[in-house]
């Protein structure tokens, strides 16, 4: 399969990418490894409720016969220059591109702390996705933690799905959270969503200690503003803010700076003819990834005037999210949630203990095959980032767990 | 209505439900057992943590990106 722009990621940076580009007449493919558009914040499913401007989105993207959508699909490795492996359920197959556009989105920064891994704990933007496709929720107690915007939005779809939100514990300071809310009314849509996900339960200096149960969550003790407390409750959501997937980015050779995917005016990355928009490029919510989108769109096809002209509105939108990165940025406590007996790899089930004494990433990996199971480090690398200061090593092919027969595609003449 | 067979028992699902929200509709909403054997649920929500990874007609897939399909047998014990 052979295309003018392909664009991975069908978040609101990947869907304006392709309409942006649309008119010029290119051939487009959109991938995205979820069933359906939409990325994190639009993610469709039975107890999703997308505001209407999505629905038209979807529809002219719909309409374009050009853009082709190629969902559940993720990929795999690069197979040649300007060429990537890409599967799907049922087949896979190499795609030839001439420009690359990246629009990878972010993923939650989930840190381990006693308990994590029992049934009933899930990430806090997690738990909103899992309740979107469907996952029941109503009448649970619900405790929810971590820091950043992500913990009232996540809270709101949880009340609204009939669960009893107890407790909201921000790890960040009450100066920091006020001095956030403060910058908001130069961003006034965002002050009004910020009003209307306000909860009473919600404390600023708490943290997470443990989650308690025995096969099952029964409990959380929490660190309320230093006081401790134990809430019964059947679900914790815990989330530590977002941080951008650079992995294909990187893979690809695009320069990262400050763990992000760095670009230039026109979006352009380090490497030519590869674009990156959205929170792959640094996190800062759905407006800058729109535009960011747009803006990598019309500057692909060499439409430079209409990108140039939405310059000011990236501009505005990334102050937007340098407030967001400046006033929930981690403090210590959280860095120190693990006990030595805390799994920090999920996958290979190692405890912290038997982590730490490495200092570096890949004399413990080699050690204990931390990092080397199904999720290839994505959780416990960022974690041990974030707890030790250890740098994670650049990502290797297959980027997802792939079949036999897809990797047999590498190395095969089209 | 899309039914499925979860652990062999059949479970009716909205249309465009999530395998890991059918594990908690029809079970106890674990998804697999660690090497260390801990029952495991879905953890990320977003195709990231691989926790949820469960056998569906024979594959091994991730309940939170794949849809629950008329006549899928979903498997999540090994
Ligand atoms: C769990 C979660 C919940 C969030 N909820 C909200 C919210 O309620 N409100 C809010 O304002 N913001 C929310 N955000 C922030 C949100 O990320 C942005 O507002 C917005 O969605 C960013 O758009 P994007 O297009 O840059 O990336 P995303 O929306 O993240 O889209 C990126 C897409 O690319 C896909 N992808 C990534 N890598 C690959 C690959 N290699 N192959 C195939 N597909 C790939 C991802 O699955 C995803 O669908 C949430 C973020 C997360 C992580
Ligand atoms: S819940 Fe993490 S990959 Fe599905």
């Amino acid at each position: 399969m052979k295309v003018d722009i392909l664009i991975i990621g069908a978040g609101p940076a990947g869907m304006a990418a392709a309409l942006a580009a649309a008119p010029s007449g290119a051939r487009i493919a959109l991938l995205d490894d979820n069933p359906a558009v939409g990325g994190q914040i639009w993610r469709d499913g039975p107890q999703a409720h997308l505001p209407p401007q999505v629905h038209e989105q979807r529809r002219r993207l719909a309409a374009q016969s050009t853009i082709q959508l190629l969902t559940a699909s993720r990929v795999i490795a690069q197979a040649g220059p300007k060429q990537l492996l890409v599967e799907d359920a049922a087949c896979a197959r190499v795609i030839e591109y001439d420009k690359l556009i990246l629009c990878t989105g972010a993923r939650e920064l989930l840190l381990p702390f006693p308990g994590w891994t029992l049934p009933g704990v899930t990430g806090a933007g997690g738990l909103q996705a899992l309740i979107k496709g469907g996952l029941p929720v109503a009448g649970e107690r619900l405790v929810i933690a971590g820091s950043g915007p992500l913990l009232l939005a996540s809270a709101a779809t949880a009340q609204a799905n009939g669960a009893r939100v107890l407790q909201i514990a921000e790890q960040a300071s009450w100066a920091a959270v006020a001095g956030f809310a403060a910058q908001l009314p130069r961003w006034p849509h965002k002050l009004l969503q910020a009003l209307g996900l306000w909860h009473p339960g919600y404390r600023a200096s708490s943290h997470v200690i443990a989650a308690l149960g025995d096969s099952h969550l029964q409990a959380v003790r929490l660190s309320i503003n230093g006081q401790v407390k134990e809430v019964p409750c059947e679900r914790l959501a815990c989330g530590f803010g977002l941080i951008a997937n650079t992995q294909l980015g990187q893979a690809l050779g695009c320069r990262i700076e400050h763990n992000s995917i760095a670009v230039d005016n026109w979006q352009a990355s380090s490497q030519v003819d590869i674009y990156a928009a959205g929170e792959c490029t640094g996190f800062g919510g759905s407006e800058k990834a729109l535009v960011e989108g747009a803006i990598a769109g019309h500057a692909a096809v060499g439409d430079l005037a209409a990108a140039r002209h939405l310059w000011p509105q990236r501009q505005r939108w990334q102050g937007f999210a340098r407030a967001l990165q400046h006033s929930f940025a981690l403090g210590e406590p959280v860095k120190q949630l693990a006990t030595p007996d805390t799994l920090i790899c999920r996958c290979e089930d190692i405890a912290l203990a038997d982590l730490r004494e490495h200092g570096g990433w890949t004399p413990a990996k080699l050690a204990s095959r931390c990092g080397m199971g199904a999720c290839q480090g994505r959780i416990c690398g960022a974690a041990t980032q974030v707890l030790f200061g250890w740098q994670p090593p650049a990502p290797r092919p297959p980027f997802s767990p792939a079949r036999i027969d897809t990797l047999l595609q590498l190395g095969q003449p089209e | 209505m899309p039914e499925l067979l979860l652990d062999g028992q059949p479970l009716k699902v909205d249309e465009g439900t999530t395998v890991a929200a059918a594990l908690l509709l029809g079970g106890d909403g674990s998804s697999r057992t660690s090497v260390s054997g801990q029952r495991r649920a879905p953890f990320c929500g977003m195709g990231v943590c691989q926790e949820c990874r469960v056998s569906t007609d024979g594959q091994r897939r991730l309940a939170c990106q794949t849809l629950c399909r008329d006549g899928m047998r979903v498997e999540s014990r090994p």
